[in-house]
């Protein structure tokens, strides 16, 4: 399938070029937002009537991962408002062009930070807390208040959005299974951006900021930075930039030889697998120990959360891939031959959403009506009823899901493993045996 | 400034002081009663205050588990308190005074601490004269062994009672009854004829001649509400929160030792009969109305009336005795 430029439509480009349609998105989404960190803060302590839990975890995260990731990759992050008073506070202004003069300290971040290893580190701090986070409304809104304020503070130290890119717990998978998905922000013609002087869509220009993601469009090749804040369209002199229509993992044809990355799709991955036991398991102990922070039971349990994401699904692969013969080292084969893990670990995030989001979407209601849970039945729905939501189309769901992504990660191992010069039968095997469990904790 | 980002930077600051705002004006004009189990705090407030004939509205949630609320010494029924839910309940009060407002549901090891007062102020119509309760005006040591030193050998009948007792001087009259164990009318029973079986289905007649099927059937729905828990649905003891309780007993710096200390925190076992047959109604309307200083035995004075306890004490000597159908 060729590419299809979206913006070649008038309409597209028109409301992606003006600042005011992303900005009215921004600015719901920022009163959504502090809305949610005030009902977890002082709404009712009971989860599944709160607001912030009930529109974080359950309604925001079937958009996000059912339909936002795997269909527009980092489309979230287009309209994510945690970073936008901080990127205000750092440039001084909300439309008008930045001053030549940073306002703030404007730092580099160093080096060493440069990666998504904060992003792993930061992902994993939430996941060991999710059984708690998931279920009390008051540790939800001091997380969103922390993520808001963190973004803050890094806007006001470093250039550009350092939180988005290097801390987000969020972010760091949304960009790794946005190679996924099937739209992309790409330049057209590479000598114009190699000719164009002064690259005002890194630099900013009078006609926008510089590219908040410190991406240069002009060597773009894969979606995993790229926050698709647009501005590039904005600065762009050239029209040289263009949304794209594409095959799902066209990114993932050329597998990325990061270490961070390649261990970001361990954590996804093991994490996915770990919750489905957890929280939709029929293991009372286990769930007990997720739950009770700080027990020793807990600490039990972060210690064999760490040793499968860290220890045991890395050393298979490891083993699977050790006697495979290729003159390309090990590292980096671990590191592109892990790219195969992406659809399959997208796949298991839906595949374990769709169960959860089901059997919760009816609290939707009744939080909708009374959000702050002071008895209010604002649109005639707060006493509805809890009710899991298509039930029986849901284990048929689920394996196709489980089944698909198995299948869609076969085709990514054989690609990837071309790329190597290695086989992909134990790669597949492993995500054969990695579905099999996953079938067996969600059916 | 420009005017465009003069005008956004004002929508913004209304749209973010808005989304703080609203939210804290409406929360804070709209004072709501949380319940959570006891070891969370009980009832929160936990002391209102109301006037005499004025309605008091009150908005009740349940910040955890299902919860009851009803109000001592008042004929309502109890609501369900729901989790993340709003129950709304109007009361009116005709007499000053302090009443308990309390938990009817089972929320927890402390169910019973979850108590709250509600203090109403007013002139009385008339001031009403205090009568004792009928173990102070006997005397009586509540917290003193009153074992039966002779129990009988099967469940004594009140069917077959009735027939031996139409030839003996028993006494059936009321202040009888409640002021002694069957233990003591049993051992006070004239020199007869009748077998330790036959004077025990006497006694039997004589417990069941003092109470109604209404009255029974009434002890049993207050029972299974609020002393089941405890003291099981059977009466043995092995309520849901027994176990519980012991292992709270245990766990607890009690004063006492061994196995008195254990005592301390294990449910009355109602189906005992050396422990029944030796307790007389006062004593047991004195456990009830006072509770039992320190065994987790709470105290019910202040929620159950007068008539409640006496057909509560009724149900609990029908687990010794068998009482026509």
């Amino acid at each position: 399938m060729a590419k299809i430029e979206l913006t070649r439509t008038p309409f597209i480009k028109n409301a992606l070029k003006s600042r005011y349609p992303q900005l009215a998105v921004f600015i719901i989404m920022l009163v959504g937002y502090i809305f949610a960190i005030l009902a977890g803060l002082i709404g009712t302590p009971v989860g599944s009537h709160n607001f912030s839990i009930v529109f974080v975890w359950i309604a925001w995260w079937a958009i996000l991962i059912l339909v936002a990731v795997p269909f527009f990759g980092r489309g979230w992050c287009a309209v994510c408002p945690i970073p936008l008073p901080g990127e205000w506070l750092q440039r001084g202004a909300v439309l008008s062009p930045p001053d030549k003069k940073p306002k703030w300290l404007n730092l580099r971040v160093p080096k060493m930070f440069r990666n998504i290893w904060l992003q792993n580190i930061s992902f994993l701090l939430l996941a060991l807390f999710s059984s708690v986070l998931l279920t009390t409304p008051s540790i939800t809104g001091i997380v969103l208040t922390t993520m808001l304020f963190a973004a803050i503070g890094l806007s006001t130290i470093f250039e550009r959005r350092a939180f988005c890119r290097y801390l987000c717990p969020v972010g760091g998978f949304i960009g790794l299974y946005s190679q996924a998905a099937p739209i992309e922000l790409r330049i057209n013609d590479k000598h114009v951006c190699v000719t164009c002087e002064g690259k005002p869509c890194y630099n900013g220009s009078s006609a926008g900021y510089g590219c908040l993601w410190d991406v240069f469009p002009g060597g773009l090749t894969k979606n995993t930075y790229c926050g698709l804040c647009m501005e590039c369209i904005r600065t762009c002199p050239h029209d040289n930039i263009a949304v794209n229509l594409r095959p799902f993992s066209a990114d993932l044809a050329k597998p990325s030889t990061r270490m961070d990355e390649a261990f970001k799709a361990f954590i996804m991955l093991g994490s996915a697998m770990i919750y489905a036991g957890v929280l939709l398991g029929p293991w009372g102990a286990l769930k007990d120990a997720a739950y009770n922070v700080g027990s020793s039971a807990w600490f039990v349990y972060v210690f064999i959360f760490l040793a499968i994401i860290f220890g045991i699904l890395p050393c298979i692969f490891t083993l699977g891939i050790v006697r495979t013969k290729s003159s390309i080292p090990l590292k980096h084969r671990f590191a592109s031959l892990s790219s195969t893990l992406i659809p399959l670990g997208l796949m298991f995030w839906v595949a374990f959403s769709l169960s959860f989001v089901l059997t919760n979407a009816s609290y939707i209601l009744a939080a909708l009506s009374d959000p702050l849970g002071l008895g209010w039945n604002l649109f005639g729905t707060a006493n509805t009823a809890w009710q899991p939501m298509l039930t029986s189309i849901l284990a048929p769901a689920q394996t196709l899901a489980l089944v698909g992504g198995l299948i869609w990660s076969a085709r990514t191992a054989q690609k990837a493993s071309n790329e190597v010069k290695v086989s992909s039968t134990p790669v597949i095997a492993y995500c054969f045996v990695l579905t099999s469990i996953m079938l067996w904790l969600l059916l | 400034m420009k005017r465009p980002e003069l005008l956004t930077r004002i929508l913004i600051t209304v749209a973010i002081v808005g989304a703080v705002g609203a939210p804290l004006y409406v929360w804070s004009h709209s004072p709501l009663i949380h319940a959570q189990m006891s070891e969370n705090g009980g009832w929160s407030p936990d002391i209102l205050r109301a006037e005499v004939g004025k309605p008091l509205h009150l908005k009740l949630t349940s910040d955890d588990v299902m919860h009851g609320f009803a109000v001592g010494q008042m004929n309502m029924d109890a609501v369900d308190v729901e989790p993340g839910k709003v129950t709304e309940v109007t009361l009116t009060f005709d007499k000053p005074g302090i009443y308990t407002f309390f938990c009817t549901r089972w929320c927890g090891l402390n169910h019973w601490r979850m108590r709250g007062t509600i203090e109403v102020s007013g002139s009385p119509s008339e001031p009403e004269p205090a009568t004792l309760p009928l173990y102070v005006t006997l005397n009586l040591d509540i917290d003193a062994p009153h074992d039966a030193r002779v129990i009988p050998s099967g469940q004594p009948s009140a069917m077959r009672g009735q027939e031996l007792a139409t030839d003996l001087p028993v006494d059936l009259s009321a202040e009888y009854y409640r002021s002694h164990s069957p233990y003591q009318v049993f051992r006070d029973m004239p020199n007869t004829a009748l077998t330790d079986s036959q004077r025990w289905d006497v006694v039997a007649y004589l417990w069941q001649s003092n109470t109604t099927k209404e009255s029974l059937i009434n002890g049993q729905k207050l029972y299974a509400q609020n002393c089941a828990a405890c003291h099981g649905e059977n009466g043995a003891g092995d309520g849901v929160f027994a176990d519980d309780l012991k292992a709270a007993g245990d766990a607890s710096a009690q004063t006492m030792t061994g196995a008195q200390a254990m005592k301390m925190q294990t449910p009355a076992n109602f189906t005992d009969p050396t422990r029944m047959l030796g307790a007389s109604p006062a004593l047991l309307q004195g456990k009830i109305l006072r509770g039992g200083m320190g065994t987790g035995m709470p105290m019910w004075g202040s929620i159950f009336t007068e008539d409640q306890i006496r057909d509560l004490v009724a149900y609990i000597y029908s687990f010794q005795f068998k009482y026509p159908k």
